[in-house]
């Protein structure tokens, strides 16, 4: 379908294509291993965060917690903030995001452009700083809704109810899915929807290891697991560095001329490590993965170009997922 | 040959500041026991009272999260490399403040 009554109403349906270039050559007589990049980019804010945003402002109407004319408060590094000023423009909302002000200098210029206003929470000063500015926030305003992605079902069901059967119509044949885990809902509501249709499939989470500063908490007990992770749906999970990560975001567009952000490249370094295996182990495997974003917000890093070297360092202490 | 363990910087205080240190041992368990016989205390960290991986503990072995390799029980070879972190799936202010908001 190409015609819609609205932005909104465009929200998914994107394409799977195949790569024929960076699939895993197999030996002569040996069963396909193929691999398929699902374009989330092609979503209307451009990432696979529009339809997490949907499906919560969605859910939060029906339920009476969202009214006209209320105000959002999303913590959120990107993406998620991106997609919700859109839908909180069309929807008639005021977004507030909080964000750590490491990110790229286009995600808060997109949000901004979109009608978001921006609280930032430090980038250095640890956990603690940040827990105070958002307790102070909360405290002054009672009366801003939260949907908090990391928690809230409609993210994961979102993708439970548009990615995976989207995937399942153009790859019956599909035998891993691999996708990147931060709030873990495109994994969790995928994955369900997969693993009760297809016997076998494999769940394969791609989680970005950043620099140093990121992690950098007081103490271990500080650490954070969203509510919505159930490990029992992955079979999976490989963590993926910044160098591997540029490595493979530079691939995509040089050998299958597909632009991506970099928490793309990190999920391809996980497809293709167990499409190896497949080939390895001489079975078939359709692998699916997700393209996140396109690389147009990331440009500003210079990591698309020079040495991998300069690439690691331009993006440490950045949240490039 | 040894195990080359990556030590986040929230545990370096076990490690003398180091932040790769070695290790031997054919599992995890094994790996963990004898970290702790060189950085007293550092096990403690790692592993409950009750014998689990602590929640907010990610330990990798070579990139692959050992929760889906069996755990505490998996299997270790010379020349695997092994990260610990501490869990904060992207961008721990963020989290952190939103556990703060919705006063956890």
């Amino acid at each position: 379908m190409a015609r819609f009554e609205s932005l909104l109403d465009a929200c998914g349906g994107t394409p799977l294509v195949g790569l024929p270039r960076l699939s895993p050559v197999v030996p002569e007589g040996a069963p396909p291993v193929r691999l398929w990049a699902k374009l989330e980019d092609r979503n209307p804010t451009g990432s696979i965060k529009d339809r997490a945003a949907l499906f919560m402002v969605r859910e939060a109407e029906e339920s009476g917690h969202l009214r006209p004319g209320d105000t959002i408060l999303e913590p959120t590094s990107g993406n998620t903030g991106i997609a919700l000023a859109m839908v909180a423009k069309l929807r008639g909302y005021r977004l507030v995001c909080v964000m750590p002000e490491n990110v790229s200098a286009e995600r808060t210029q997109m949000l901004r452009m979109y009608g978001a206003e921006i609280i930032f929470s430090p980038a250095a000063g640890g956990s603690n700083q940040a827990v105070a500015t958002a307790k102070q926030i909360a405290a002054e305003h009672p009366d801003w809704k939260m949907l908090f992605q990391y928690g809230n079902p409609a993210n994961a069901r979102a993708h439970f109810e548009t990615t995976g059967p989207e995937l399942l119509h153009d790859l019956p044949t599909i035998t891993h899915f691999v996708a990147g885990l931060g709030t873990t809902g495109t994994l969790m509501g995928t994955g369900r929807f997969l693993k009760e249709k297809v016997e076998g499939i494999q769940i394969v989470a791609a989680e970005p290891r950043y620099g140093e500063l990121v992690y950098g908490l007081r103490n271990i007990d500080e650490g954070y697991v969203p509510e919505l992770y159930d490990a029992s749906v992955l079979d999976r999970r490989f963590s993926v560095g910044t160098r591997d990560a540029v490595l493979r975001t530079r691939q995509l567009v040089d050998v299958e001329g597909i632009f991506a952000g970099f928490s793309s490249g990190a999920i391809l370094h996980a497809a293709l490590a167990v499409a190896h295996e497949a080939v390895k182990a001489g079975k078939r495997a359709d692998v699916a993965f997700v393209i996140a974003d396109g690389g147009w917000k990331y440009l500003s890093t210079g990591a698309y170009g020079g040495t991998l070297n300069d690439a690691e360092e331009a993006l440490d202490g950045q949240l490039w997922a | 040959m040894a195990i080359e363990v990556r030590v986040p910087t929230i545990l370096r205080s076990y490690t003398g500041g180091a932040k790769v240190v070695e290790g031997a041992g054919d599992s995890l368990t094994a790996l963990i026991d004898d970290l702790d016989a060189k950085h007293n205390g550092l096990k403690g960290r790692l592993i409950t009272p009750e014998g689990n991986l602590h929640r907010f503990v990610n330990i990798y072995v070579n990139d692959e999260d050992v929760r889906f390799l069996g755990a505490l029980d998996a299997k270790l070879n010379d020349g695997d490399s092994i990260t610990i972190l501490p869990a904060v799936a992207g961008g721990a202010l963020g989290f952190a403040a939103a556990a703060a908001l919705l006063g956890v």
